[in-house]
């Protein structure tokens, strides 16, 4: 981890071993390789010591030879300790605890979806707990539906609290709990009902049993064992979190976590793990079309190429698609026709992000780092909505400056619930500048509810409290305090983005960043919008322009919905006034209806790729599966044969733009081998491999070539653990549960061995002529008769592809208008008109919006595309 | 000449002797039940289709020839949605009936599974699935395990005490 880790020499079994004197004995054995069971115990969450399975036994000194049973996670790894985990008293011991443990637990596990990758199966095995004595009646209980992504089980439950510990504790959920008493604890809610909590999926790998489980999976359940897996990176924002996908026979199954140290740690959120289900829609393009017909892929690629040789084309790229697509489409169109694929305003807002964190003096933590400022502003953004994850960062980094109580009381920081008790609910200073309230606002110090311009405003007047130099309009009572928090802390941070779609706001986060000295972090839109800006395009409206100039009459479209970047009468009417129209992407969507020529490009888990993500991090993606033939990665289909593997077009990108070149070093190129062979992506106790596709031919196929990766799509090659960019799945002898982790890390909790996945494109370069930012807006006034839409974001329904996903669309918001004025009533129908449009919405009241603000939810059709904040009017029906 | 002669006479003597040659197919030699032959799926008692879907026996087999898929009936009951076991790649070694958890696939004293086609040694479900309990009888899975299905509500398996009710803070 750090350089600062004091080592301790501590004696197990009578070996010596170095380990981290400022952890706990548990840490310290399963980071030097040892197998030691535990469960109460989680890296993140600390120990409490509630289940005592990580028994050990501690001697004094070397003559001491009767020792004492302690337990491991509540025992620091102090300098000389000498413990043994082979003696037989406590091997007894641990085997006693486990079979307790055991006495009420129900015959599930061939019905169990944990089975085969569950902790407690493992921590069984591991302490030779293998015949049940007990022969009474065993508790149950009666399970709760929680909804569409987390199933419970309750029977199952060994009562090691992790669940309430993560859920409530760590994640900030009221909705879960511990009820009853004595042997008759019961984890879940109140009643039935959805879980509250925007990061409940994770539950299903922080309970060691099979109580939580994936419901998303059940509907389509394999074992762990027979799915294929692919190391990959969640598309669902811009945060970049890295995952792993899990396939079998065609269908993706489900997303797990993918440890990376510095990006999401254990840890996602649910839109990231619940969203893939768009892969399997019945919405997807599997064939390509022709005017409505379908035809070949010979056939289709002959047209994108005759259509290219006539017409005069332009290409619009996207924010979704990988590097190499935007690289294959811009190559093929030429530089000087290719434009981007988001609105110009957001292009503007995602290019002025990187200027600054290229140029600038502040730099872009990572979202490890988040997890250690200890005190943060946050400008326009709604964290939770927008960039998930980081709100799960946020609600550590407030336990940052309350954690220095535990410290003076020398309380070790993994002792969790030791600290807890000292700091109380005492947090650090989190201020809050946003549109709306968010979901965030019960940790913040302070909030702010106000309209763009003002957030903005407030922004510069802080810049002005700090340092008197950064020009201000306005007065702020809450820029001193603010002020004064950044000026305290060790690591102070600023958050922004583009989300208010509000220059001033970034400009203004930038002001206090340099004043405060502070780091300074944007969040991005979508999963490759910062390399897509990064690598250079033509604004869209230009695009636009070009068609109705008559410049253009080919357009091709990757991955891109238009109908989401611009009003819907400017796209109907590019569309129309263009003669071909060719589209690249995965779902039906009103872009892609309309065009001549469409062809199925390959999903993440079906196309290798590189995203880069709001940090600046380029990380890999790879292929999961091989679909069915005419689906494959744009950039196959835009190479038009002029590339054949991905290496070859990360080469030609490298050397077109140089700047993209350590993009190329995200992961190891195909040539990479491991004791002479490929990195197999499934596990090797994959089944069923000679009958799945026997009732198509009893002859089984050879498994496909994957020219473009160092993985396999078999269950052969390097039997050793790969390094981080490539990590398909977790699993060590004995370890078949995500705890597996654990052998994976430098150090339990530490950075993967052979460093974390993914390269960060720019770091801040040191420059003292950085001026601060001026054109400071003036203050929001209302206008009479007319509201200021602004976008509202919303975890389950902003995002275009997981809406596609069953079970986010059915927690996903619909349509509606959300203001704050007593003369409509909530549910009411009202036509909003903006910008030329006009829909018909309910009336939501949300009390905490400003007056003359209305909100409108972001990327929820048919309100996408309009271009918000926008001032419209909200018309009562007569 | 004396060894061809004494040959000669062995010979004659067996004629006489009890014959072991079975006239199969027209007469079937006896396979004890445990004999290792064509698989088949078995129902339980209750003549509810005995698999479970939990993978085992597919994980079990050493050549890899089970295959199926897990789903539920609308009570959370688990069966599998098809079930294909290529017969082509066999070995008759048991794991899989060893592995199961619920007796549900069970190897039968029948070995003549000759075909022309290979293709016709794959079997599905229908091929296998067979309207008694097989070589275990008395045994359904789902009366010892705790999960709900159509029929058996939480707290009545075997050896269940009735759902705890959580609201209640009495001692
Ligand atoms: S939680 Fe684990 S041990 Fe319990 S039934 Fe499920 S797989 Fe088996
Ligand atoms: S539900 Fe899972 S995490 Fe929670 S106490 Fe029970 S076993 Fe532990
Ligand atoms: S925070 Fe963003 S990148 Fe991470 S899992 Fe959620 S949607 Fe995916
Ligand atoms: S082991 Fe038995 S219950 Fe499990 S899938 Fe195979 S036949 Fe079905
Ligand atoms: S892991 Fe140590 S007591 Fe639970």
């Amino acid at each position: 981890m750090s350089m600062e880790v004091t080592v301790a020499t501590v004696h197990v079994d009578g070996k010596s071993y170095q380990m981290n004197a400022e952890e706990n004995l548990l840490h310290g054995c399963l980071s030097a390789g040892l197998n030691l069971p535990y469960f109460c115990w989680h890296p993140a969450l600390g120990s409490v010591g509630a289940c005592r399975q990580c028994a050990v036994k501690q001697f004094k000194d070397e003559q001491d030879t009767h020792g004492k049973i302690v337990m491991a996670c509540m025992t620091p790894a102090a300098e000389g300790t000498r413990i043994a985990i082979h003696d037989p008293e406590t091997v007894a011991f641990r085997a006693a605890i486990i079979e307790g443990l055991m006495l009420n637990h129900p015959h599930d596990c061939p019905v169990c979806d944990e089975g085969g990758e569950c902790h407690l199966q493992d921590m069984t095995v591991m302490t030779g707990h293998d015949y049940r004595r007990y022969e009474f009646d065993k508790r149950t209980f009666r399970n709760q539906n929680l909804g569409p992504l987390v199933n419970h089980e309750m029977n199952r439950c060994i009562q090691c609290y992790r669940c309430v510990r993560y859920y409530r504790e760590y994640a900030g959920g009221r909705d879960l709990n511990a009820f009853a008493l004595r042997n008759t604890v019961f984890f879940g809610r109140e009643a039935d009902g959805v879980l509250e909590n925007e990061f409940s999926g994770n539950l299903v790998e922080i309970c060691p049993t099979g109580v939580f489980t994936d419901k998303t999976l059940k509907r389509h359940y394999t074992r762990k064992w027979d799915q294929q897996f692919a190391p990959s990176i969640c598309v669902h924002c811009g945060l970049g979190c890295n995952t792993d996908v899990g396939e079998h026979s065609g269908t993706v199954r489900r997303i797990l976590n993918r440890y990376n140290h510095d990006v999401n740690g254990y840890f996602l959120c649910d839109r990231g793990r619940f969203g893939y289900e768009f892969v399997n829609s019945d919405h997807r393009i599997r064939e390509p079309l022709f005017k409505g017909k379908v035809v070949s892929a010979d056939t289709a690629s002959r047209q994108l190429r005759d259509t290219l040789t006539f017409g005069k084309a332009i290409g619009i790229g996207s924010p979704r698609a990988s590097l190499e697509s935007n690289f294959a489409l811009r190559t093929l169109v030429g530089p000087e026709r290719f434009y981007s694929g988001v609105a110009d305003s957001e292009a503007k807002l995602v290019a002025l992000a990187i200027d600054m964190l290229r140029h600038g003096p502040m730099r872009t933590p990572t979202l490890h780092e988040v997890e250690a400022c200890d005190a943060v502003f946050v400008l326009g953004e709604d964290v939770t909505n927008v960039a998930p994850r980081m709100a799960l960062a946020l609600r550590q980094s407030v336990r940052q400056q309350p954690i220095e109580i535990a410290k003076a009381l020398k309380i070790p920081l993994w002792m969790d619930h030791g600290v807890r008790d000292a700091i109380q609910d005492k947090k650090g200073p989190l201020y809050l500048a946003t549109p709306y309230a968010t979901r965030l606002d019960e940790i913040a110090t302070a909030t702010f509810h106000a309209a763009p311009d003002e957030i903005a405003r407030l922004g510069f007047a802080v810049a002005h409290a700090l340092d008197p130099q950064a020009p201000s309009r306005g007065d702020f009572p809450l820029a001193g305090e603010i002020a004064r928090a950044l000026t305290h802390a060790r690591k102070p941070l600023v958050i922004a983005g583009p989300s208010c779609n509000s220059e001033a706001i970034m400009q203004a986060a930038a002001n206090v960043a340099m004043a405060a000295g502070a780091q300074l972090m944007f969040t991005a839109p979508e999963c490759n919008a910062v390399g897509a800006i990064l690598m250079g395009s033509n604004p869209l409206s230009a695009a636009f322009q070009a068609v109705a100039d008559g410049e253009a009459d080919t357009l091709i479209i990757l991955e891109n919905d238009l109908y989401r970047r611009a009003p819907r009468a400017d796209v109907d009417a590019l569309l129309h006034a263009t003669a071909h129209v060719i589209v690249l992407d995965h779902l039906v969507n009103p872009t892609s209806e309309q065009a001549e020529l469409v062809l199925p490009s390959g999903t993440f888990a079906e196309s290798d790729g590189t995203y880069i993500s709001c940090e600046g991090r380029a990380q890999r993606f790879f292929q999961v599966f091989v679909p069915p033939i005419p689906i494959q990665a744009s950039w196959r289909w835009l190479g038009q044969g002029a590339w054949e593997r991905l290496d070859e077009v990360l080469t030609a990108m490298a050397t077109a733009l140089p700047h993209l070149a350590p993009a190329r070093d995200a992961a190891p190129p195909a040539t990479f081998r491991m004791t002479g062979a490929k990195v197999p992506r499934s596990p090797h106790r994959s089944s069923g491999r000679t009958a799945v596709l026997a009732n198509i031919n009893v002859s089984e196929p050879k498994p496909p070539d994957d020219p473009d990766s160092p993985l396999a799509f078999s269950m052969e090659g390097a039997s050793t653990h790969p390094p981080g960019a490539l990590i398909p799945f977790v699993w060590s002898p004995g370890w078949n549960s995500i705890q597996a982790t654990n052998t994976y890390q430098q150090e339990i909790g530490g950075p993967l061995h052979g460093g974390d996945p993914g390269v960060r494109m720019f770091e801040s370069a040191p420059s003292n002529d950085q001026s601060y930012f001026s054109s400071i807006p003036s203050a929001f006034e209302q206008r009479e008769g007319e509201w200021l839409l602004v976008p509202m974001y919303y975890i389950f329904g902003s995002d275009e592809l997981s809406l596609s996903a069953p079970g986010i669309a059915e927690l996903a918001t619909t349509p509606h208008v959300a203001v704050n004025a007593d003369d409509f009533t909530e549910g009411e129908e009202v036509d909003v008109h903006c910008g030329g449009s006009t829909f018909r919405v309910p009336v939501c009241i949300r009390p905490d919006l400003p007056r003359g603000v209305a909100g409108l939810p972001a990327g929820v059709p048919p309100i996408a595309g309009l271009g918000l904040p926008a001032w419209g009017m909200i018309v009562r029906i007569p | 000449m004396i060894s061809i002669l004494k040959t000669i006479w062995y010979v004659f003597l067996h004629t006489f002797q009890k014959r072991i040659t079975v006239q199969y197919p027209e007469e079937k030699p006896y396979l004890a039940p445990r004999y290792r032959g064509r698989i088949i799926l078995s129902r339980d008692p209750d003549g509810g289709e005995r698999c479970v879907a939990c993978y085992l026996c597919a994980v079990a087999c050493p050549v890899s020839c089970i295959a199926l898929q897990a789903t539920e009936d609308e009570h959370g009951r688990r069966y599998p949605e098809f079930f294909r076991i290529n017969f082509s790649r066999c070995i008759y070694c048991g794991y899989c009936e060893e592995a199961c958890p619920t007796y549900a696939i069970q190897l039968t004293p029948d070995f003549e599974m000759g075909e022309f086609h290979r293709q016709n040694l794959v079997y599905e479900k229908d091929d296998l699935l067979i309207n008694g309990p097989g070589k275990y009888p008395g045994y359904n899975f789902w009366r010892v395990a705790g999960v709900q299905i159509g029929g058996k509500d939480k707290g009545q398996a075997e050896h269940e005490a009735a759902p705890v009710d959580v609201h209640s803070l009495l001692p």
